[in-house]
């Protein structure tokens, strides 16, 4: 675990299920205090790509979720928890193109199969863990050194 | 070459944030896949796309998009308008599909290179 004092930033955000009129606004925000700290550009762009796909996945998949961001002096860690359906087969998932989603949030241009893929593309570590019929949980970490 | 140009030579409506058409564009995207969008484009791009509700102003502001064009003569949705405002990001319609837009102003940008 991180020790508390090497925290530079914690924050949690709650995400609620199924509205995508809110999408993404959670990603804007965390996006804004990475800015805020004057991180590179580089690793903000790619820390807000690995949110606004997790974020995504809680928005399409979830009944509800927390997305914590915790800033430390080497890393960014990006947390997606969320109460769900859960993945059956997390390899599947990963795979590019490969999607669950319904019509109505593919008509929206989601459920493309392109979200986890492009979370462990633009993250250094990433880790999922997911139990069917209770929910997802992700971690990812951008490296700052 | 800002925004103002593109709408002047493409006969572009605007429908958003009418004060930001000196946003310089450096770039463009096009497509519909908003994951795509998402891990493709860049900032300074002109984002064309025929998807009309409020998840591309997300896009676009987290991608430091210049501003969207929607093709086919799409409207955006009045959700999309009010956070585009909000957002300051210019949204503009064209009556051309995505394959001429993108080719004229793709021309546009490598003549000013």
């Amino acid at each position: 675990m991180v020790s508390v004092e090497k925290i530079l930033e914690k924050h949690d955000f709650d995400i609620e299920g199924g509205n995508f009129n809110k999408a993404g606004t959670v990603s804007t925000r965390i996006k804004s205090i990475l800015k805020h700290r004057q991180l590179p550009d580089e690793i903000v762009r790619r820390s807000a790509i690995v949110c606004y796909e997790a974020e995504i996945n809680i928005v399409s998949y979830a009944k509800k979720g927390v997305i914590s961001l915790t800033v430390i002096p080497d890393k960014i860690i990006i947390e997606a928890n969320d109460e769900g359906p859960g993945i059956p087969n997390i390899e599947l998932a990963m795979q590019q193109g490969y999607s669950t989603a319904n019509q109505q949030i593919r008509e929206m241009g989601f459920g493309a199969g392109m979200g986890l893929y492009n979370i462990k593309t633009y993250s250094d570590v990433f880790d999922i863990t997911s139990e069917v019929n209770k929910g997802t949980f992700l971690k990812m970490a951008i490296n700052l050194i | 070459m800002d925004i103002a140009a593109i709408v002047k030579q493409l006969n572009l409506e605007t429908r958003s944030a009418k004060d930001r058409l000196k946003n310089m564009v450096t770039g463009g995207y096009t497509g519909d896949l908003l994951s795509d969008v998402m891990a493709n484009s860049k900032a300074g791009d002109i984002w064309i796309t025929r998807q009309i509700h409020q998840n591309i102003v997300a896009v676009a502001t987290l991608k430091e998009h210049a501003g969207i064009i929607l093709v086919n003569s799409c409207e955006p949705a009045s959700d999309t308008l009010d956070r585009a405002n909000q957002e300051n990001v210019p949204i503009m319609v064209s009556k051309l599909s995505a394959f001429e837009l993108t080719g004229k102003i793709y021309s546009m940008l490598a003549e000013k290179k």
